[in-house]
């Protein structure tokens, strides 16, 4: 079951070596996203995880909003 | 989105999944640096100026007049630097030993420091304004911009490009 986290958490796992995923489709991720982030829009989750994220490492996902 | 984003990589099998669930507008709100084309264009954030006078609630209005320089206002903070409201200099000017808490007014509309110059501009147009106040979502204090800044800052990036 993923965990829900703050800003606080994701600061800190990523000084742990967690990676940062944005699931925004891409011309939202190239307008912004946090830094260091990777991007897996949701449409191409499978594969784009499958390229881009590591799996003995922590991933953090997040969106635009909470909604 | 990002629940279920979670919840698939972990069909996938990746066993350490973290949602953060306030999400970019949460990061964004609070002034956390961030990368993209946003991050090069003129925002509030960069527009504010930090050295806007601040005072404390027991503070006495004398001794806060004194370093209130050209600006019109001073802004009330709290030892987080939240903002608790301003007070105007001509309240300052009444002295007689009152404290700050006492001539204190609300604070106006606060604004986020990530919205850039071009998205603002045109609220402005809407909704004149001497000056606009940027804090981070948790209302602390980033500073006070300026409406002209912000409107030369936004002709210049339509003026490259956009």
């Amino acid at each position: 079951m993923p965990t829900e986290i703050d800003r606080h958490e994701v600061q800190r796992l990523v000084e742990q070596g967690a990676q940062i995923v944005d699931v925004m489709p891409t011309g939202e991720y190239e307008l912004s996203h946090l830094r260091g982030a990777v991007n897996v829009p949701l449409s191409h989750l499978p594969e784009k995880a499958q390229a881009e994220l590591e799996r003995g490492r922590p991933v953090i996902t997040y969106c635009y909003d909470s909604l | 989105m990002s629940p279920r984003a979670a919840w698939r990589l972990e069909t996938l099998g990746y066993r350490d999944v973290y949602d953060y669930v306030a999400s970019k507008m949460d990061w964004l709100g609070a002034g956390l640096p961030f990368e993209g084309t946003l991050a090069a264009k003129a925002r509030l954030g960069t527009l504010a100026d930090p050295q806007v006078p601040t005072c404390r609630l027991e503070e006495t209005v004398e001794g806060v007049a004194e370093r209130l320089g050209s600006w019109e206002l001073c802004l009330v903070v709290n030892d987080e630097g939240v903002v608790l409201g301003l007070v105007r200099a001509e309240a300052l000017s009444m002295g007689g030993g009152q404290r700050v808490q006492d001539v204190m007014r609300e604070a106006p509309k606060t604004f986020r420091p990530h919205v850039t110059a071009e998205e603002f501009a045109p609220q402005l147009d809407k909704s004149p304004r001497p000056w606009v106040l940027v804090t981070n979502l948790d209302g602390t204090l980033v500073g006070v911009a300026r409406p002209e800044e912000i409107h030369a800052a936004a002709q210049r990036e339509k003026e490259a490009g956009g």
